[in-house]
């Protein structure tokens, strides 16, 4: 494996293991929130019994996150040091502010695992609350840093010179909007449809029902009001992308060439050497909308862009198309669910219901996981779009794959335990939160 | 407003050194715990350090952003040379901050905890061991920007008798930190006893490798003497330091427990004010007897100012509430 691969195998790995980590770290707390608010209205200790159970899964992964968001504050150095001695200047101020928010996360997360009958019942709630949103700010300006990279702001490019740096506007640069909404939305969909699969398959095995009931129920309704929101993100995106990335969205549907209008193209088989795409199926006219907002617009194809320029075709093309899929999907459960709601059926009745949820559990974080790819690879061969090419940024120091093998291993051994400890966590809910079993629930 | 930036620069530093130091050492002594305390260790442990260790491990990643941000030559040169500990210290602050987690976390107690305590114990050795490494290096004058093989360029740039001296130095200072910190965080009079021994003999190793620095630093040519001994405030921090060790001494032995934490806390302020004031502002002493200094990689103005106000900001939001969250879980005095 040459360094260069080896580096972006890393950089890829380590972004696409903390990703994960980070989303869950920032959307569970406000299912907490939820379930704690319920506990001290309703002195219902399900609620309570609830919020700790949930609290324990934070713990876990919110530690997991920030030690894997540490380690990416030095990669991104040691990985792309040409990178970062232009850049961290210019785009640095989202990151100087994620410093401060990531910081009272982690007080505020001490206060609430520990605070439990140490502080007044409201301020421990608002601790809950401040953990959730300071994660998302975190996460929403982390993704504003990386929006800079697909939407350079903030400086003038002059003869190689990086001149009239202004970080104040490449932090509100054209893209960070668009990126941070369909990030958000899409941490909340995926955790909420991994939490709530769970809570679900629990049920369909008639373990605690009361107890996985509740969780679900708070869970699925942000799982789905974000699923069903987030096809309206994903047009802004596109319409977004369309009119700056040219290239990454000729990539995402494997536009070759340039149409007026042009086909929407569902799957097919990308062969990157002929240019062509084979077994799609074509909606005509529909990229053009999608794009542009008119069914006859003219949508740039690569063959308008340099070939040194273009981005991998084949993987973002499928990354897009297992991302748009999965998104569909998850709307339709969701639209599903809420008719069900709004009709006042009992869930419990409805089991394919519930198996609907259970198969959904890995589908949210393989979409965002598929998402982030096209945002990622469709931007190639640059690390700061229009401006420096990732390959002139990589670091000189050879032995890389080395590296990337070890943290191979480290990542892969890091999910294992985590899912070993979720799985063990789950099945010590009976044990530790059943109702006739009081006396072990702390 | 560069001031105020390389300020907390050194804030972010000599509090991760404090505190993370401090976290780490807890680590450091259960290893050096007798297999019959440990339990005991561990439990006083996880109530001094467990509410409190992630925003202790913040600082870190403030002084790091503070680097990238203001003073990116720094960074990237860092980044470069020093790859190979950097990244052994990074896999040290994984492990340990996830074993550290997981065996709290962990529904069910067995054979896993033997791993969990484990990963933990040798991680909370090493990652400290390679912070001191890359500390020394970084003053050590072996980064060599002009080397054209591998083992000049990215391994020579740590692997010196300084490096090393200083890593161990680091060790032993954390350790020190922390068996005066878990002092007075347990009730029962026998632990606290055997933490007052701990505290003195790191003590008793954080002067033999503190000497040991100084030996190692003739060995490689660095002018750590005059950068001590030579400059007013060099000297005046180190005096400072030794005078305090004897009353440190004192009071370990009347067991007070808060005004040893700050007296422990001044003790190791001192000693990097000795080692780092000299050659303030360079932060990088290169091989070819050439220095990055801080004011000369400094960002653009504008970036600087920003940077400045958001650490302002941040710190008026952080400082408060971080300073309740150690007011809150401190153990109660009677």
């Amino acid at each position: 494996m040459d360094d260069f691969l080896a580096a972006r195998s890393q950089m890829a790995l380590s972004l696409g293991f903390h990703i994960i980590f980070s989303c869950i770290g920032m959307v569970m707390p406000f299912f907490m929130a939820v379930s704690h608010y319920k506990w001290l209205k309703t002195n219902d200790e399900v609620y309570k019994n609830l919020t700790k159970a949930w609290s324990k899964g934070v713990a876990i992964f919110f530690a997991t996150g920030a030690v894997s968001g540490t380690m990416l504050s030095f990669e991104l150095g040691l990985l792309w040091p040409k990178f970062m001695e232009h850049a961290g200047p210019i785009f640095g101020m989202p990151f100087s502010l994620e410093g401060t928010a990531f910081f009272i996360e982690a007080i505020a997360l001490g206060f609430f695992l520990y605070g439990w009958d140490k502080l007044n019942k409201w301020f421990h709630w608002f601790t809950g609350m401040v953990v959730g949103v300071s994660g998302l700010a975190s996460g929403i300006l982390v993704v504003a840093a990386n929006a800079w990279m697909n939407s350079p702001a903030g400086f003038d490019f002059v003869n190689g010179k990086y001149l009239n740096i202004d970080p104040i506007q490449a932090m509100f640069n054209k893209a960070w909007f668009s990126q941070a909404l369909h990030m958000c939305l899409a941490a909340f969909t995926a955790t909420g449809f991994a939490v709530a699969g769970v809570h679900a398959l629990m049920i369909l095995r008639n373990q605690n029902k009361e107890f996985h009931l509740k969780a679900f129920k708070i869970a699925a309704v942000f799982a789905c009001i974000g699923a069903l929101l987030q096809p309206l993100s994903g047009d802004i995106s596109a319409k977004d992308v369309a009119k700056r990335q040219p290239a990454k969205l000729a990539a995402m549907e494997a536009l070759y060439k340039t149409e007026k209008p042009a086909p929407l193209l569902i799957g097919g088989i990308v062969n990157e050497k002929d240019k062509t795409v084979k077994g799609a199926i074509k909606i005509p006219g529909a990229l053009s909308f999608l794009a542009h907002g008119d069914f006859k617009a003219e949508v740039q194809g690569l063959d308008k862009i340099p070939e040194n320029e273009h981005p991998p075709v084949a993987i973002t093309h499928y990354a897009f198309q297992i991302m748009v899929g999965i998104g569909t999907l998850l709307a339709l459960i969701s639209l599903i669910y809420f008719v069900n709601l709004i009709r006042k059926k009992p869930l419990l009745e409805k089991r394919w219901l519930l198996k609907l949820f259970v198969l959904a559990i890995p589908l949210g974080y393989i979409a965002l996981e598929a998402g982030w790819l096209v945002t990622e690879v469709g931007r190639q061969p640059w690390i700061i779009y229009g401006i420096m090419r990732t390959k002139d940024a990589v670091t000189p120091m050879p032995g890389i794959a080395y590296s990337f093998y070890i943290f191979s291993a480290i990542y892969l051994s890091l999910s294992c335990i985590v899912t070993f400890l979720l799985y063990r966590q789950i099945k010590m809910v009976p044990v530790l939160y059943d109702k006739s079993n009081h006396a072990s629930s702390d | 407003m560069e001031y105020v930036v390389i300020a907390f620069l050194c804030l972010g530093i000599l509090l991760y050194f404090l505190l993370g130091g401090a976290d780490f050492g807890a680590g450091i002594i259960e290893l050096f715990t007798s297999t019959k305390n440990r339990s005991r260790t561990r439990k006083t442990m996880y109530q001094a350090i467990g509410p409190v260790w992630e925003a202790n491990h913040m600082w870190l990643i403030i002084a790091i952003v503070i680097l990238f941000v203001g003073f990116p030559h720094i960074y990237t040169t860092m980044s470069v040379y020093l790859h190979i500990p950097l990244l052994i210290m990074l896999i040290g602050i994984i492990a340990r901050g996830t074993a550290f987690v997981f065996r709290h976390y962990d529904a069910i107690k067995d054979d896993m905890h033997w791993l969990y305590n484990r990963i933990f114990r040798y991680s909370s050795f090493i990652t400290p061991l390679f912070l001191g490494i890359i500390a020394g290096s970084v003053i050590s004058g072996h980064i060599d920007t002009d080397a054209n093989d591998f083992v000049s360029a990215y391994i020579y740039s740590w692997l010196n008798w300084f490096s090393v001296a200083v890593g161990l130095f680091t060790v032993a200072l954390c350790g020190f930190l922390a068996a005066i910190y878990l002092i007075g965080e347990t009730d029962s009079e026998q632990d606290k006893r055997r933490f007052i021994k701990k505290a003195e003999y790191m003590n008793i190793a954080a002067v033999i490798f503190g000497a040991m620095v100084f030996i190692a630093a003739q060995f490689d040519k660095i002018p750590l003497i005059d950068w001590v001994f030579k400059n007013t405030v060099g000297l005046t921090a180190i005096i400072l330091a030794s005078l305090s060790l004897i009353l440190l001494w004192y009071l370990l032995i009347k067991g007070k427990t808060k005004v040893l934490r700050i007296l422990a806390g001044f003790q190791v302020t001192m000693i990097l004010l000795a080692i780092s004031y000299a050659h303030f502002p360079n932060f990088i002493r290169l091989k070819n007897g050439g220095a990055i200094s801080l004011f000369e990689t400094l960002g653009p103005e504008k970036t600087i100012y920003s940077l400045g106000l958001a650490l302002l900001l941040g710190s008026v939001l952080i400082l408060p509430f971080l300073g309740y969250l150690f007011y809150k879980f401190q153990k109660k005095e009677e």
